[in-house]
């Protein structure tokens, strides 16, 4: 069964919206969905992003430059992610719809996540990096 | 339930589609669908049938008319309209008029609320629908079939195929069933504490056994059967929502998670088996490998000890966790199949213990309880037992018997996959 990313972002304008509504409300509709997916059997995952520390790290040129956020042209921040182990994009995407967001700008993008079979096992590099995983296992 | 911001137009998106997405919706809602509805007439045959004619409906209109704003409402609204007109086609052939009078009344009073269920009672429903679902008067196929379709929300076509049968056959299976469990009067209902035990440990083995079937190695083409274990794990997952206290439901979720962790890893290049010792160990899935743990730590902590499937889950974590075969902790394994061969006795635990032994203990200690289990004449018949005996007594330098034994294995193992893997190991002790 495929796992998919819904990825949360949102222009600051939505951003400054959505920080208007009660902290209260936003914590309870978000448990709430949280709740939701956890009794679906389908949350494998999820984290929110802060925007306390920001750095970000441009390679267009021939040496990494790094400068403080916000991303310089782009105008919406990552904000957030849920990981979902769901039968089809289309479950994907009506979980989606259900996520306790709004604002403008405010959107969901979903993308599968890859997994070995993306990948050519014979490769040295993704056995070195498999074999790295390994021992970076968080316990 | 929640509101979609709007509907989509039928035009945005293609037949196949929006069909995909009806597909989705019932995959979600099914099982909060066919409880509500089983509570509203109190008939589960009656609320199983609604539901799928509902399905049936949505699967017609939608692809034309576009996804409803409120598609599980959409849904269950269809359904109890379907179960009204059943109740007044009773009605007429028998007086029963106040069934009908009391359908209209529910109907009336929850169109009112605005709410198609009390959300007080989904979860109760939930509940009931899998305790039903796999009641012990319903054969076991029947009951993982029953489980699959309405709990899971899957087709009989996706069940079938899963499990490799026809279709028809299938649907005879959820027919029988439905009858069966209207014959027993088999109530719609959370089993009371007296009975909840045994109930539990017939939805346990339902679970389990879909796991098992979808984790079989199948070679080649096994997409559908890995599908088949998630599937399991997702309802367990479920039901560990549902049911906290029960350390048992978490110690099965930590089995399943745990095995489907080495999924990635079970089979090579061509679909050939690969056994736990040559396996790549940085293709488990780790983050399988840490819902495993968290479910079997959440197991321990309800307080009342393992039981067999938390017992297995520590085993499997054990092998999880290890970086290799040789500094895996071959000495805890020994101890818990100690504990399992107790409280779930079992020639195969037994077998699996005599492995871990000699892992732990050396070869010739592990084949003396490999000569116990010959000599009780259990698992006859299964190439297990040589299988093992042979790889054990090829260990200790016995290569002619170890030969014997492996080439006997051979013969009795129906798997083609494994029967190689037989062959070729007795073939190069030469």
């Amino acid at each position: 069964m495929p796992k998919f990313m819904l990825i949360m972002r949102a222009t600051d304008e939505g951003r400054a919206e959505y920080e208007s509504i009660d902290f209260e409300e936003v914590i309870a509709a978000m448990g709430k969905y949280n709740e939701q997916l956890l009794d679906a059997g389908v949350m494998v995952g999820g984290e929110g992003l802060a925007d306390d520390v920001h750095a970000v790290v441009d390679f267009s040129g021939e040496t990494p430059v790094v400068t403080d956020g916000p991303y310089g042209e782009t105008k919406e921040l990552f904000n957030g992610f849920w990981m979902l182990e769901v039968a089809s994009k289309e479950e994907a995407i009506e979980w989606a719809t259900r996520a306790p967001l709004s604002g403008p700008g405010t959107k969901l993008e979903i993308r599968r996540v890859t997994g070995p079979e993306d990948f050519p096992q014979d490769n040295e590099w993704i056995q070195k990096e498999n074999a790295w995983r390994e021992e970076n296992a968080g316990r | 339930m929640t509101d979609r911001p709007g509907a989509v137009a039928a035009g945005e998106r293609s037949p196949a589609a929006v069909r995909r997405t009806v597909e989705a919706v019932w995959r979600i809602e099914s099982a909060r669908i066919v409880g509500a509805l089983a509570r509203y007439t109190g008939d589960f045959a009656l609320a199983e049938d609604v539901a799928q004619e509902a399905l049936a409906e949505a699967l017609e209109v939608w692809p034309r008319d576009g996804v409803p704003n409120q598609p599980t409402g959409w849904l269950l609204t269809v359904g109890r309209r379907r179960a009204i007109d059943s109740f007044r086609r009773r009605a007429t052939r028998a007086d029963k008029y106040a069934e009908v009078a009391r359908g209209q009344e529910r109907a009336r009073l929850e169109d009112e609320a605005g709410l198609p269920w009390d959300p007080d009672t989904i979860e109760d429903d939930r509940l009931a629908l899998i305790f039903v679902s796999c009641h012990p008067v319903v054969s076991k196929e029947a009951r993982v079939a029953l489980t699959l379709r309405v709990v899971a929300g899957l087709s009989s076509e996706q069940i079938a195929s899963a499990f490799l049968v026809p279709v028809p056959t299938v649907q005879a299976r959820i027919t029988r069933a439905k009858k069966t469990l209207a014959a027993a009067r088999v109530p719609f209902e959370v089993p009371p504490v007296a009975e909840r035990a045994e109930r539990l440990g017939s939805v346990l083995s339902v679970l389990y056994l879909i796991f098992a079937e979808g984790s079989s190695a199948s070679g080649g083409q096994d997409w559908m059967r890995t599908d088949l274990a998630r599937e399991a794990i997702r309802l367990a997952r479920i039901l560990a929502r549902l049911m906290p206290a029960e350390p048992e439901v978490h110690g099965l979720l930590a089995l399943c998670e745990l095995t489907a962790a080495r999924f990635p890893a079970r089979t090579g290049a061509d679909g050939e088996p690969v056994l736990l010792a040559d396996q790549d160990r940085g293709r488990w899935d780790r983050s399988a490998i840490r819902r495993g743990e968290e479910a079997l730590a959440r197991a321990v902590s309800v307080g009342r000890g393992l039981g067999p499937y938390g017992l297995q889950a520590a085993i499997a974590e054990c092998h999880d966790l290890a970086r290799s075969v040789e500094a895996t902790d071959w000495e805890r394994i020994v101890v818990l199949y100690e504990a399992l061969g107790r409280v779930a006795p079992s020639p195969v635990v037994e077998l699996n213990r005599a492995v871990a032994v000699s892992m732990a203990y050396g070869p010739e200690a592990g084949l003396r309880l490999v000569d116990d289990l010959v000599a009780g004449e259990v698992l006859g018949g299964s190439y297990l037992l040589p299988s093992v005996r042979g790889e054990l007594l090829s260990r200790v330098g016995r290569t002619a018997e170890a030969r014997t034994e492996l080439e006997l294995a051979a013969r009795l193992c129906g798997n083609a996959r494994e029967r190689s893997v037989l062959v070729a190991k007795a073939t190069a002790l030469g």
